[in-house]
């Protein structure tokens, strides 16, 4: 497999990682992502990796890029479905994953995702309000 | 102390590192290491895989299975021809990469298992063994 595939839901991203990706896999995503919320103007990218027994430093390292690289283009994103046993080796490791938003499962990802696209157009709508422009 | 059974792989590119965690996932679950001893012997053989990939130039792994008594465990020694480690201590230390990583390498693997050893000669290479046993 040479890429993960990511889905598009109306405003949001959404990418199921089913396989142990190998490290050039997980750049590739990285890439991709960045790609995708660009080209659809994405304001979301939920990221569910309830099928991954191991997230090491490298993978983690590439899902706090995607959040970054997610945030500059205007998006948030949410990581679903850490295993716990995953998330306890990450704090004993020493990741702490900052600025990586996550929720349990995908229902919940989506909930937060909503809630931070509507808040978000909310500041907007104020903001055009004050400007008198609305 | 007895090596049950014992088996050596190579480490040389990306995809040895995905086999690594493959190869110590299955022994870990032989030798009946519960879901987060699993996971963190994993982790960490993913962390010391990747660094004889990148700063080792390639190197081997030999995974053994551990009989001490009644305890169970598995052992992992890593092993490179590369450049090996000048300052140690330094590359132990959290936050410390010569490359582009974060540095928790090494010492993010120290805290994962239960014996970590480390030994590097300038020119010579870098042996790390990194053991977890079975609680019970
Ligand atoms: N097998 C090795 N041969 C030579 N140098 C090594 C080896 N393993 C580690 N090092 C050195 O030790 C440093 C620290 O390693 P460590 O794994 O802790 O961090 P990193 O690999 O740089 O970053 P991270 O693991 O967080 O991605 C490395 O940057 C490298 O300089
Ligand atoms: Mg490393």
């Amino acid at each position: 497999m040479d890429s993960i595939p990511i889905l598009r839901m109306g405003p949001v991203l959404l990418v199921s990682i089913q396989v142990d990706m190998h490290d050039r896999l997980a750049l590739t995503l990285q890439e991709d992502l960045s790609d995708a919320i660009t080209a659809n103007g994405s304001k979301g990218v939920l990221i569910d990796i309830s099928a991954l027994g191991v997230v090491d430093s490298f993978m983690g390292r590439m899902l706090a890029n995607i959040a970054g690289i997610a945030r500059v283009l205007d998006a948030a994103t949410v990581v679903v479905g850490m295993q716990p046993a995953v998330a306890i080796t990450l704090v004993e490791l020493g990741l702490s994953l900052e600025g990586v938003r996550t929720a349990l499962n995908i229902e919940k990802g989506m909930a937060l995702l909503q809630a931070a696209v509507a808040e978000r157009d909310a500041v907007l709508h104020v903001m055009d309000d004050a400007d008198g422009t609305d | 102390m007895l090596t049950a059974r014992t088996e050596q792989i190579a480490v040389r590119e990306q995809h040895d590192i995905v086999s690594v965690r493959q190869m110590v996932r299955s022994w870990s679950l032989a030798v009946g290491l519960g879901l987060v001893d699993l996971t963190k012997l994993v982790t960490a053989a993913s962390e010391i895989a990747r660094n004889t990939v990148v700063y080792g130039g390639g190197g081997t792994l030999q995974i053994e299975e551990l009989r001490d008594g009644l305890r169970l465990g598995v052992r992992l020694v890593f092993e490179d021809q590369g450049p090996g480690i000048v300052d140690i201590d330094r590359a132990m230390t959290d936050g410390y990469s010569s490359g582009s990583g974060m540095g928790l390498g090494l010492g993010g693997t120290k805290r994962l298992v239960d014996e970590f050893d480390i030994a590097s000669t300038p020119g010579v290479g870098t042996r790390v063994t990194i053991t977890k046993w079975r609680s019970r």
